[in-house]
C-alpha cells in the first residue's frame, strides 16, 4: 500500500553517501506476520514451512461458497503493536484489493484501506531520533508459487506449483513516515521495530524466515528542500544487509539520474543480492487498479475503550524503557543495546531486583549470555548464581561455567558448581595457599608491602595470579585480594 | 403425493404411518417422468437422497426423535455447497465441481431430518430473472412450458410448482426466489439479512445474498425457514439471535386486528411504468383483503424506490465481479490451456463465463475503477443507507408494507432480451435486499392469461412474524 | 463515461481496457454488442443524482453489525480429499498452473 503523506518537521540531513547538497528520504513499510494458532480469517493452522497445502481449509484456499471470519487474537496483537507504537487505534473497515494472481485463492487480498486500524504513531531510535508511524494495517499474507524446469526456451517454459501454506497468515503492514534519512538510520528502525515486536508478542520477527519483510520507499533531494521527489519502492530485501546496500544503491542511483538530466520513474524494483543492484520490476501500468471497496463479507471492528485499555495495561517494557532501566542499573549504552535486543533485560532487572549486585549481572548479561535459551534463564537461579560469586564461593571463571550450564539444564547453581567439582576452598586452606605463595616469593611480597600503590597494584595481580594458578582457578579472587591486605597491614 | 403439505408429510412420516422412502421414490419418480420436458434438476442425487430418507425410517422404526422436516424431500438451488454432490451454480465454469464440504443451510436440513432430493437449475451464478441464462439449458414453468418460471431461483420455484417436491431453497439478491414464486403461483420468501447463513453459498453479491424457502403454503415455508434460520460463526455477516419459531405463530385464525398495513405508492399507483394492470388490480384487491381482515391500510411513500434499482445494478454486479474473480482455472472449475498463468486465466474465464455473467463482471469492475468509484459504487452505497433510513422512518407509523412482487405475469421465453428491460423484473423487489429486510411473495388470484400474480408483504428486519401472518391472511383471502 | 451528469459515451476502448482488468477475452464483435448495454446499464447510475446523498455514510451492514470474531483454534481438513481431489492440475500436492510469465510481483 502506498499512501502519499507530507514529511514531519525535520532539519535537513547531509547524507554520508551522496555528494555534498543531497538528502535522502525513506520511508519503510514493514509486514509482521502475526504470532497467531491460525490464521486471518481461517481456522487454518498459521505455521512456517510444513508439506505443501497442509496448512489449509476451504476457507484460505477460497472455495467456492466459503466466508472469512476473523481471527480476534490477530487484532489483538494488532492493537498491542499499534499501541507500542505510540498509534491512534481506530473503528476499521475491512477492504478488499482486487487483482489476478494464482498465489491469492480468492483473487483479490483482504487488507484496510481508508480506515485502518492504527494511526499517527511513532517509533524512537535509541539515538532519541522519532520516526513517525503513518498507520499499521491488518491484511492477509499470500501463498507461494515455485517456478520449475524452465529451460529459457519458449516451448519449454516450465511451470510454476502453489502452495497455499502461507495463504491468508495474519500480518501487520507496518508504514512508517518518509522521516528516515540514510540507510543506517533505516537499519536501526527496522532492529528497533523488531524489537517491540518481539517484547509485546506480536511477531517472531525473523527475517530470515519471511515472517518480518521490508520494502523500502527511496527518493533524494537537495539540502533545504521540503519537496518529496519521485520515490521507488524496492522489494526483495531479505536482511539489514541487503537493506542498507538496497538503499545507498537506489539513492546514488537517483543522483546518477538527475545528474544526467534525467528523473527517476515511479516503480516497484527488486533488489538482486548478487549482482548489489535494484531492477526494474512491474512498471505500474494501466492494469493496476486495485478497485479497492469494503469487503462486504466481513463487517468493521470498533474496538471498546475497555479493550484497547485492557490491551494497554498487559503491555510489558517497551525496549526503549528497557534500555532505561538497564542505564540505571550501570550499563553503558552499548550495553544496554545488547541486552536488550537478546531479550535479557526483564530478566536482568528481576535478577538484581532479587539482590544480586547490578554490576555483575549485567557483566554477565552482556558476556556470557549469547546462548540460546538464556531469556528462560530463572532469575532466582541467577541472583543465586551472582550472590555465590560475590560471596567468593565462586570465581568468575566457574560462575562463568555454572551459567551456561543453567541455560542448558535448568538445575540451580549449587548442584552444577558441585557436580564440577567448584566446592568453594574453605578460608583456611586458602590461607594456607596464599602463605606458601609468600613464603615462595619474599622480595615481591616485601615490594607489595612498601610499595606505592602503583607497585603494590602490579603486585597484587601478580599474587593473586599465582594462587589461581596454585588453586587451578579455584580460589575465589575477591577473597585472596582481602587476605593479601590483611597480611601486608 | 405432493397433494400433501410438508407440515402434513412430516407428520405422516414421524408417526409412521407413511414411510420417508416411498415420499423419496414418488418424488424421484415424478422428477423421472415430468423434468425431461420442464429441466428443473441439474442433479437429482436419487442414491444419497434414498439413503437419507431410509435412515428416516429407521429412526421412526427405533422410536427416536426425529427433526421437523422428517423425510421430507427438499430441493436445493445448484449455488449451494453439497459435499459430494456436484454444486455448478447452472455454469460451464463450475460443470462437475464436487465441494468437499456442505453448506451450513444443507447441514440443517439433515439436522431437520430433510431429504435433500438434487440440485436445482438456475440463471447462471443466479444472474438473471428467467433462468434462461443457464448453461444448462432453461426451466420451463409448469404452469405452461412456453413460460419461464422466473428466475434466478427458476429450477427451485419450478420444482415445487410442478408438485415434484413440497419444499425447496433458492437464492435472492434482488428477487429471485420472490419473482419466480409469484410467476409459478408459490409462495416465496427472502429473510432478514443475516438470518440465514450463508456460508457455502457461492456469493453472487454478498451484502445482498439471503437463502429462503419456496412452498405452495405459508405455513410449510415457515416450517422450513424455522428450520434454516440461525445465527452461525461461519459467517460474520449472521446475526447472533436466537431464532423465534414462526410456525407456531401461524395456527388457524390469524387475526389483523389493529396491524397497520402500508400500500408502496411508488409500486403499486394504476400507471406505474411497466407494471401489467391486472398486477396492480390484484395488488389493490389484496391490501382490500386487509381491510377486510381487521388491518388499517394506508397508502405510503417511499421516494428512494426510484433509485433503487440503479443502486443495485451498481452494487450487484461491483461485488460480483470481486466474488467472481476466484474462478480462474487454478484451484476448481474449468481450466482452458493458456501460455503463461495469465492467458491461462483469460481463457478459463472467457470460455467458463456467459454472456450475462460478463457483462456484470464488466460494469461491477467499471463501477470499482479508479476514478468512477464515487460516482457509481460509493454513491449507491450511501443510496442505501438513505433507504434504509427512509424504511426505518415509515416502519415507526406501519407493521408491514405491500406491493406487486413482479410487474407481469410469467412471459414468454425470449421475450425479455436486452438487459435492461430484464432488469426491470425486480423493480419491486430490490429495494428489500437493499435495504436487508425480510419479504414474501405470496399467490393472489391471477391476471393476464389467467397466470398467477404475487403480492409482497415486506416487514421491519427480524419482524417474519408479522409478515408471515399478513401472508396467511392473504392466503387464506385469495382462496 | 468519466461523470454521470454529464452523459458521455462509453467508448469502445473503456470496454476493452476493463475486459482486461477482468481477465475476459472479448472479440471485435463482442466489443461491439457489449458497449451499448454496458452504456444502457451505467446510465441507470444518473438516477441517483437526484439524491441528496452527502450525509448518508455507506452502508456496511443492514443490521449494523460489528467486532465479529472467532477464537483462535485449529480446525484440521484433509485437504488431499478435499480441494486437491477437484484441482484442474495437481502436482506433488500443489496446484499446478502455467508459467507466470511477466508477472513478477
Amino acid at each position: 500500500m502506498t499512501i502519499v503523506v507530507a514529511t514531519t518537521d525535520r532539519e535537513s540531513v547531509q547524507s554520508d553517501v551522496l555528494p555534498d547538497g543531497w538528502e535522502m528520504v525513506i520511508g519503510l513499510e514493514v509486514h509482521a506476520e502475526l504470532a497467531t494458532q491460525t490464521k486471518m480469517f481461517s481456522p487454518a493452522q498459521n505455521e512456517f514451512g510444513g508439506e505443501p497445502n497442509t496448512n489449509t481449509h476451504p476457507v484460505c484456499l477460497g472455495l467456492p461458497g466459503t466466508l472469512p471470519v476473523v481471527n480476534k487474537k490477530a487484532v489483538e496483537l494488532s492493537i498491542r503493536i499499534g499501541l507500542a507504537l505510540d498509534c491512534d487505534v481506530q473503528r476499521c473497515v475491512w477492504a478488499r484489493k482486487n487483482y489476478f494472481y494464482p498465489d491469492m485463492p480468492k483473487d483479490y487480498q483482504i487488507s484496510q484501506y481508508d480506515k485502518p486500524l492504527n494511526v499517527d504513531g511513532s517509533l524512537q531510535l535509541p539515538s532519541g531520533q522519532v520516526i513517525g508511524i503513518e498507520r499499521a494495517h491488518m491484511e492477509e499474507d499470500t501463498g507461494k508459487s515455485t517456478h520449475i524446469g524452465d529451460s529459457g526456451r519458449i516451448h519449454d517454459a516450465g511451470y510454476s506449483l502453489v502452495d497455499y501454506n502461507r495463504a491468508g497468515v495474519p500480518l501487520l503492514e507496518i508504514v512508517s513516515r518518509p522521516d528516515i534519512r540514510s540507510a543506517n538510520e533505516a537499519k536501526e528502525y527496522v532492529e528497533e521495530l523488531r524489537s517491540i515486536l518481539v517484547a509485546v508478542g506480536g511477531s517472531d520477527g525473523k527475517m530470515e524466515e519471511g515472517s518480518m519483510r521490508v520494502d523500502a520507499n527511496v527518493s533524494v533531494r537537495p539540502l533545504g528542500s521540503d519537496k518529496l521527489r519521485t520515490r521507488c519502492e524496492i522489494k526483495n530485501v531479505n536482511s539489514l544487509r541487503s537493506l542498507v546496500r538496497a538503499i545507498d544503491y537506489e539513492a546514488k542511483r537517483h543522483i546518477a539520474l538527475y545528474d544526467n538530466g534525467e528523473e527517476p520513474t515511479q516503480e516497484t524494483r527488486h533488489w538482486d543480492e548478487a549482482a548489489g543492484k535494484t531492477r526494474s520490476g512491474r512498471s505500474k501500468s494501466d492494469a493496476e487498479d486495485y478497485r479497492y471497496f469494503a469487503d462486504p463479507d466481513l463487517v468493521p471492528i470498533d474496538p471498546s475503550d475497555e479493550w484497547i485499555e485492557e490491551i494497554r495495561s498487559s503491555l510489558p517494557k517497551l525496549p526503549r524503557q528497557l534500555r532505561q532501566g538497564l542505564l540505571n542499573l550501570g550499563a553503558n549504552s552499548e550495553a544496554a543495546a545488547l541486552i536488550t535486543n537478546r531479550g535479557l533485560a526483564p530478566l536482568v532487572e528481576e535478577t538484581v531486583a532479587k539482590g544480586a549486585d547490578a554490576k555483575q549481572v549485567l557483566t554477565h548479561a552482556e558476556n556470557n549470555l549469547a546462548i540460546e535459551g538464556a531469556a528462560e534463564l530463572d532469575a532466582t537461579a541467577f541472583a543465586d548464581l551472582v550472590k555465590m560469586q560475590t560471596g567468593g564461593e565462586l570465581s568468575a571463571t566457574q560462575a562463568k561455567t555454572v551459567l551456561a550450564d543453567m541455560v542448558t539444564t535448568g538445575k540451580t547453581p549449587a548442584e552444577l558448581a558441585k557436580q564440577h567439582g567448584f566446592e568453594a576452598m574453605d578460608s583456611s586452606a586458602l590461607e594456607a595457599t596464599v602463605d606458601e605463595i609468600i613464603a615462595a616469593n619474599p622480595d615481591e611480597w616485601q615490594k607489595f608491602c612498601e610499595g606505592d600503590p602503583k607497585v603494590r597494584g602490579k603486585l597484587q595481580g601478580f599474587f593473586t595470579g599465582q594462587v589461581m594458578k596454585a588453586t587451578r582457578g579455584q580460589a575465589n579472587g575477591k577473597l585472596v585480594n582481602q587476605l593479601l591486605q590483611q597480611k601486608s597491614g | 403425493m405432493s397433494q400433501k403439505t410438508a407440515v402434513q408429510l412430516a407428520q405422516e412420516i414421524r408417526s409412521g404411518s407413511v414411510s420417508a422412502v416411498s415420499v423419496t421414490e414418488a418424488a424421484l419418480a415424478q422428477i423421472e417422468t415430468k423434468d425431461g420436458e420442464i429441466n428443473a434438476f441439474n442433479t437429482v442425487a436419487g442414491e444419497q437422497a434414498l439413503a437419507q430418507a431410509e435412515a428416516v425410517d429407521k429412526k421412526v422404526a427405533a422410536g427416536e426423535e426425529v427433526g421437523p422436516l422428517a423425510g421430507v424431500p427438499v430441493a436445493v438451488k445448484d449455488n449451494m455447497c453439497t459435499k459430494n454432490i456436484a454444486t455448478t451454480c447452472s455454469s460451464k465454469m463450475l460443470e462437475g465441481w464436487v465441494p468437499p464440504y456442505d453448506a451450513t443451510v444443507v447441514e440443517k436440513l439433515s439436522a431437520a431430518d430433510a431429504v435433500m432430493i438434487g440440485k436445482t437449475n438456475m440463471d447462471e451464478f443466479a444472474m438473471g430473472s428467467s433462468t434462461e441464462n443457464s448453461a444448462f439449458g432453461p426451466t420451463k414453468n409448469p404452469l405452461d412450458t412456453s413460460r419461464v418460471p422466473g428466475g434466478s431461483s427458476g429450477g427451485s420455484a419450478a420444482a415445487v410448482a410442478a408438485d415434484y417436491v413440497p419444499l425447496s431453497l433458492g437464492s435472492d439478491t434482488g428477487g429471485s426466489i420472490r419473482q419466480p414464486a409469484s410467476l409459478c403461483g408459490i409462495v416465496g420468501m427472502k429473510p432478514t439479512y443475516g438470518s440465514v447463513s450463508r456460508y457455502g453459498l457461492v456469493a453472487f453479491a454478498s451484502s445482498l445474498d439471503q437463502i429462503g424457502p419456496f412452498s405452495k403454503n405459508v405455513s410449510d415455508n415457515a416450517l422450513l425457514y424455522d428450520a434454516i434460520a440461525g445465527h452461525d460463526q461461519r459467517d460474520s455477516t449472521s446475526i447472533a439471535q436466537q431464532h423465534t419459531r414462526v410456525l407456531p405463530h401461524l395456527a388457524e385464525g390469524v387475526s389483523l386486528e389493529g396491524l397497520r398495513v402500508g400500500v408502496i405508492k411508488e409500486l403499486s399507483t394504476p400507471g406505474v411504468e411497466g407494471f401489467e394492470p391486472e398486477v396492480l388490480a390484484r395488488t389493490g384487491e389484496a391490501s382490500d383483503a386487509l381491510l377486510a381482515a381487521g388491518a388499517k391500510v394506508d397508502q405510503v411513500s417511499v421516494p428512494a424506490i426510484k433509485a433503487a434499482l440503479s443502486a443495485y445494478y451498481m452494487i450487484a454486479p461491483a461485488e460480483a465481479s470481486s466474488n467472481l474473480a476466484r474462478f480462474d482455472g487454478v484451484r476448481y472449475g474449468l481450466r482452458e490451456d493458456g501460455g503463461n498463468t495469465a492467458a491461462m486465466m483469460r481463457a478459463s474465464r472467457t470460455a467458463g463465463f456467459g454472456d450475462e455473467v460478463k457483462r456484470r463482471i464488466m460494469v461491477g469492475t467499471y463501477a470499482l475503477s479508479a476514478g468512477y468509484f464515487d460516482a457509481f459504487y460509493g454513491k449507491a452505497q450511501q443510496l442505501r443507507s438513505y433507504l434504509i433510513a427512509e424504511f426505518a422512518a415509515i416502519y415507526k407509523d406501519f407493521d408491514v408494507l405491500l406491493s406487486p412482487t413482479s410487474p407481469c405475469v410469467a412471459f414468454e421465453f425470449g421475450a425479455k432480451e436486452d438487459p435492461v428491460s430484464m432488469y426491470l423484473n425486480d423493480w419491486a423487489t430490490i429495494p428489500v435486499n437493499l435495504a436487508g429486510l425480510p419479504a414474501v411473495s405470496v399467490p393472489f388470484k391471477t391476471g393476464a392469461h389467467g397466470l398467477p400474480v404475487g403480492v409482497q408483504v415486506i416487514a421491519p428486519m427480524l419482524e417474519e412474524v408479522k409478515m408471515y401472518r399478513v401472508a396467511k391472511a392473504l392466503e387464506e383471502a385469495s382462496k | 463515461m468519466t461523470e454521470t451528469e454529464n452523459n458521455k459515451k462509453l467508448s469502445k476502448e473503456d470496454v476493452q481496457k476493463v475486459s482486461e482488468l477482468a481477465m475476459l477475452n472479448l472479440d471485435e464483435s463482442q466489443v461491439e454488442a457489449f458497449t451499448p448495454q454496458l452504456e444502457s446499464i451505467l446510465d441507470l447510475a444518473s438516477e441517483l443524482d437526484a439524491f441528496d446523498l452527502d450525509k448518508f455514510e455507506p452502508t456496511a451492514h443492514p443490521f449494523g453489525l460489528q467486532n465479529v470474531f472467532r477464537d483462535d483454534e485449529i480446525e484440521r481438513v484433509d485437504v488431499k480429499q478435499g480441494a486437491l481431489a477437484t484441482a484442474p492440475d495437481v502436482e506433488a500436492n500443489q496446484f499446478k498452473v502455467p508459467p507466470a510469465l511477466g508477472e513478477e510481483r
